[in-house]
């Protein structure tokens, strides 16, 4: 299980500024956890403090994964022990190809010394076929990272990322947005099948519309740092029909 | 390369954990004979006795020895002065009789080059092969179908002797000593190296190399390469260097000259690791002759100080050079690169493309110089600078500058200085990369360029050595 136990986090500017105050939830393995909330609520954030963003001061709370405390782990052996973060807005790596990356992440999970070793040839086949089945063709493993991708090839190649390296939880941040209803569709039956593969999935989404695709079993809203709303999927369907009105948050598109 | 030679496996190499571990620290070696002090006629007199050389080269010795008395110290450059060539040998010969084979060499000379492989990549890749140990070739061979067809590799002492007319015609003239008091240094000293001749129409298929190392503290080495591509051939050369960690520094100051007849082109690689004890300064430059073709490639990776401005003379119409050097200052170390470009003649192209990385404190500089003499019609000059900065304790600078007399000729800069965001990291350490692995994977990317047309063997041997090189985040290197 990851728990997220009464966390309050800063972020570093000139000074420490607040951001979230209290948080507690958890994701099961296997497990849907969507939260729902309005822009600049914390859900980003919140995927941020619990991957380790060095920039995001933990206050107050815990984050344990399978019983274990993270909370003072750097990122890197956060994602070593199973935990993913899927970027709302990836960034450019110029001069790293995704293939390098992906290749370099895999040996590093077996404590391959040389982190550019193709060991065996079957990790290759397998990150193609992977790949399309995010709907990303094969040139894009020799790219660079994010470099010209669309909005949409970043969100596959997130999706592709995780398919590839088989987290035990992932964090993901509006997978959906860029995408045309076919692209939403694939990356959803993508998601739900790493669910169903036993993967704890903690969804931040703005709109319920990729969640008329992905079965969310729990639901929790958050506005201005704190969670306010826990439930099912019956609260994304009040969502989607009444925006974060109920929750004092008038947005105008 | 015979059966009997027990080479170290490069899969061993890639498994090595540490700079340290893959560069080793100094070992004793026995030496036959050393030459140390002031660098005085009665020095250059000795290793031009001690080399059976004809008198016309030493004269040429003694030239380049009033030269370099005379000449300044060149202004420019910052760290040299750290060089006591009084302290320095000016020429160290290991007790080692020249061979052809591996299995002949004393076994602690041999280990400089089993350690990073160099026996199996000669075996399974390259035409020939050249090894230099301190002042002295020590291992060169050559395979035979290149015999057959009329290519000479041998140590460059031996070209003096065998083949003078086409020493004097090139050797020190293509870089005249006069050019600056290092040149002079270099050829007043010169000792070691390779000469290559690539007749008419011949197309060297597999690479000819040259491997050098520096065995011990306060040695001088003042290698010297030549390589002469006649009309229509082809032939790339691979320089690699290496040194162990040194309890002082030592020096290398080597010498490349490239000749290109018409229609010839030549690959020139360099792939430099030295220890972080060795200063480093080389003079090289290259002539390409109507339609011919220069490739300059330079990886410049480890040493102290390096400073590296590979250069063509583009002489005959219609030549053409390209010219990448980049340079990883991944220490408290400086690496001074560049690139200079003389277009001489009409409708001739060049390219320079320097990358440059600096972390962990260290600077990176580019000095470059793009010139079209007038006359010089419709030639075209390309320069491209990139600076990647890694944290904020790294310099770079970018010193370029154009001579145009020529008012047909297009000459076009583009710079740009990059550095490593926090966001990056974060996005390489989600996936489980800490912060010297996601330099370490960038580094390689910026690489790319000039491993493109290696030898996978060599490639996958560069990029353990980059991992290791930024594994130690904030290490001594």
């Amino acid at each position: 299980m990851l728990e997220v136990k009464d966390l309050s986090v800063g972020i570093k500017a000139d000074r420490i500024k607040n951001i979230l105050y209290n948080v507690s939830l958890t994701v099961e393995p296997g497990e849907v956890h969507a939260i729902m909330g309005p822009n600049g609520s914390g859900k980003t954030s919140l995927l941020y403090s619990i991957m380790g963003h060095p920039r995001y001061v933990i206050l107050k709370g815990q984050v344990l994964l399978d019983g274990e405390d993270i909370t003072g782990l750097p990122p890197e052996e956060r994602s070593l022990k199973g935990l993913m973060l899927s970027f709302q807005h990836p960034v450019e790596v110029e001069g790293v190809r995704l293939s390098t990356l992906l290749i370099a992440a895999w040996n590093k999970r077996r404590g391959e010394a040389d982190l550019l070793k193709i060991g065996d040839a079957r990790m290759l086949r397998d990150m193609r076929q992977l790949a399309s089945r995010v709907g990303l063709k094969p040139e894009f493993l020799r790219r660079d990272v994010n470099v010209g991708f669309s909005g949409g090839e970043r969100k596959r190649s997130e999706l592709f990322q995780a398919l590839f390296l088989r987290p035990k939880y992932m964090l993901l941040d509006e997978p959906d947005t860029g995408l045309d209803i076919d692209g939403v569709k694939l990356i959803a039956e993508n998601i739900s099948r790493i669910a169903e593969d036993g993967v704890g999935i903690l969804l931040v989404t703005h709109y319920a519309r990729i969640l008329n695709y992905v079965r969310p079993d729990k639901v929790s809203v958050i506005v201005n740092g704190r969670i306010v709303d826990t439930g099912g999927p019956e609260l994304a369907e009040r969502i989607d029909r009444e925006g974060y009105k109920s929750y004092g948050v008038i947005e105008v598109d | 390369m015979t059966e009997a030679v027990k080479t170290t496996d490069i899969e061993e190499i890639l498994k090595y954990t540490s700079v340290d571990e893959l560069y080793g620290w100094e070992w004793e070696y026995a030496k036959e004979i050393e030459i140390r002090g002031r660098i005085t006629r009665d020095i250059i007199e000795e290793i031009s006795r001690v080399k059976k050389e004809p008198d016309w080269m030493l004269r040429l010795r003694l030239r380049a020895l009033d030269l370099f008395y005379r000449l300044p110290m060149p202004r420019w450059l910052t760290g040299i002065e750290e060089i006591d060539l009084e302290e320095l040998a000016a020429y160290v010969k290991p007790k080692a009789e020249r061979t052809e084979e591996w299995t002949d060499l004393p076994e602690e000379i041999r280990k400089a080059y089993e350690k990073l492989g160099i026996p199996e990549i000669e075996a399974r890749f390259l035409s020939g092969l050249t090894a230099v140990y301190g002042s002295e070739t020590v291992y060169s061979k050559m395979k035979e179908k290149l015999e057959e067809q009329g290519v000479i590799i041998m140590p460059i002492e031996d070209a003096v002797q065998k083949y003078p007319d086409l020493i004097k015609r090139y050797f020190a003239r293509i870089f005249p000593p006069s050019d600056h008091k290092f040149a002079a240094l270099h050829v007043a000293l010169w000792s070691g190296g390779a000469f290559v001749y690539v007749p008419k129409g011949v197309k060297v298929e597999q690479p000819i190399e040259a491997f050098f190392f520096i065995g011990g503290s306060l040695e001088g080495q003042f290698e010297h390469t030549l390589v002469v591509a006649d009309e229509g051939s082809y032939v790339h050369f691979i320089e690699g260097c290496s040194a162990p960690l040194l309890k002082r520094y030592s020096f290398h100051d080597g010498m490349v000259e490239l000749y290109a007849a018409r229609n010839a082109h030549i690959k020139f690689t360099t792939l430099q690791n030295w220890s972080r004890d060795i200063i480093n300064f080389n003079n090289k430059r290259g002539i390409a002759k109507e339609g011919a073709v220069i490739e300059w490639t330079e990886g410049s990776i480890g040493s102290k100080i390096t400073y590296t401005y590979p250069s063509t003379i583009l002489a005959g119409r219609g030549a053409k050079t390209s010219n990448i050097v980049i340079g990883i200052a991944n220490g408290p170390y400086l690496k001074d690169t560049g690139s200079k470009v003389i277009h001489a003649a009409p409708e001739t192209a060049s390219r320079i493309v320097s990358k440059s990385i600096s972390n962990n404190g260290g600077i990176s500089v580019y000095r470059g110089l793009v010139r079209i003499n007038k006359g010089a019609y419709n030639s075209i000059a390309n320069v491209e600078c990139d600076s990647l900065i890694l944290d904020e304790s790294s310099l770079a600078y970018t010193y370029p500058h154009n001579q145009v007399e020529e008012p047909t000729a297009t000459v076009s800069h583009e710079a740009k200085t990059g550095r490593l965001s926090e966001e990056q990291l974060f996005y390489m350490a989600s996936r489980g990369l800490d912060e010297g692995e996601a330099k370490s994977l960038i580094v390689i990317g910026m690489l790319k360029e000039i491993l493109s047309d290696l030898p996978l063997e060599f490639v996958s041997i560069l990029n353990r050595v980059i991992q290791l090189e930024f594994s130690e985040v904030g290490g001594v290197g």
